[in-house]
């Protein structure tokens, strides 16, 4: 038996099942992201002395980083628009871009915390660390996360086309909101760690 | 038809809303050189960010377009947002002991 309103709207919200909760789980993801970024804001007033971002961290980095991700989000919503206009072949070539991205963020990423292992900034050195590592390794493993479900829907998942293009085209767009999520937290976390 | 010409539409929103994300990333990263004092960078930071994250949001996210529930879902979190921000800061601010 299939599920149902996978494509059809419910009646009673009048949304698919799969965007009302992809939102719901968003909104559990803004409490979670919600309540670190609460704890940085106390950890910083309470705190006597706290060091301005840029005198810790590689702010050229992470702005090429902010580039990356954001043109990720433009790709992600190209491949579902390219579903829209029925084009699977632009499908995969910004979907793999997406994924490319979000690989090209990671690498960066592993180059900014090596530097800082290097060097012996470990979380435990500081509570200015501990919360950086903390908000941008959280952030870090919602990349990878997104990376992976990104990938079944560029790979395996992409076998749904044929058969209910659809249902197909709602799971690229359901992804796709988790991955603007993503960037949508770092488009926070860049200037309230970096620069400030 | 009128379905493709929508979509060419929105792919032209698209395009600009990254041209205004990039614009407004150079734009944040070069006043943060200036080194303001820290409640009007803290203010200058947040309100771009605020910027980029709404278009985001409201463009690629579709939430311009959104049903009413999900306004409701996302307009009682962002309540208990707050909250969650604002009781800590009340507290370590204590108005009633701390006149």
């Amino acid at each position: 038996m299939e599920i149902p309103f996978t494509v059809a709207e419910r009646p009673d919200t009048g949304l698919n099942n799969g965007k009302i909760g992809i939102w719901l789980f968003l909104a559990s993801e803004v409490m979670l992201f919600g309540a670190l970024f609460a704890s940085y804001l106390m950890l910083r007033i309470g705190a006597t002395v706290w060091p301005r971002g840029d005198t810790i961290l590689n702010v050229p980095l992470a702005t090429v980083n902010t580039i990356v991700l954001i043109s990720s989000s433009v790709t992600m919503v190209m491949a579902w628009a390219s579903l829209k206009r029925n084009d699977f072949g632009k499908f995969r070539l910004f979907q793999g871009l997406t994924i490319l991205a979000g690989l090209c963020f990671l690498g960066i990423k592993y180059v900014e915390y090596s530097a800082k292992f290097h060097h012996g900034l470990l979380p435990s050195k500081n509570t200015f660390l501990a919360i950086y590592f903390t908000l941008t390794g959280l952030h870090g493993l919602h990349v990878i996360g997104g990376m992976v479900v990104n990938g079944y829907l560029w790979g395996p998942g992409a076998k749904l086309w044929k058969t209910d293009p659809e249902h197909f085209t709602n799971r690229v767009e359901n992804s796709g909101l988790f991955w603007h999520f993503v960037d949508l937290v770092w488009i926070f976390l860049f200037p309230i760690l970096y620069l400030l | 038809m009128g379905d493709h010409a929508d979509i060419d539409r929105q792919v032209r929103t698209y395009i600009l809303v990254f041209v205004s994300l990039m614009a407004l990333t150079i734009i944040t990263v070069t006043i943060s050189r200036f080194h303001l004092p820290v409640p009007a960078a803290v203010t200058v930071a947040l309100i771009v960010a605020c910027i980029k994250g709404g278009l985001v949001a409201s463009y690629f996210m579709h939430l311009i377009s959104e049903r009413k529930l999900i306004y409701w879902v996302l307009g009682f979190t962002v309540a208990c947002f707050f909250a969650v921000l604002l009781l800590p800061l009340w507290t370590h601010y204590d108005p009633i002991l701390n006149h």
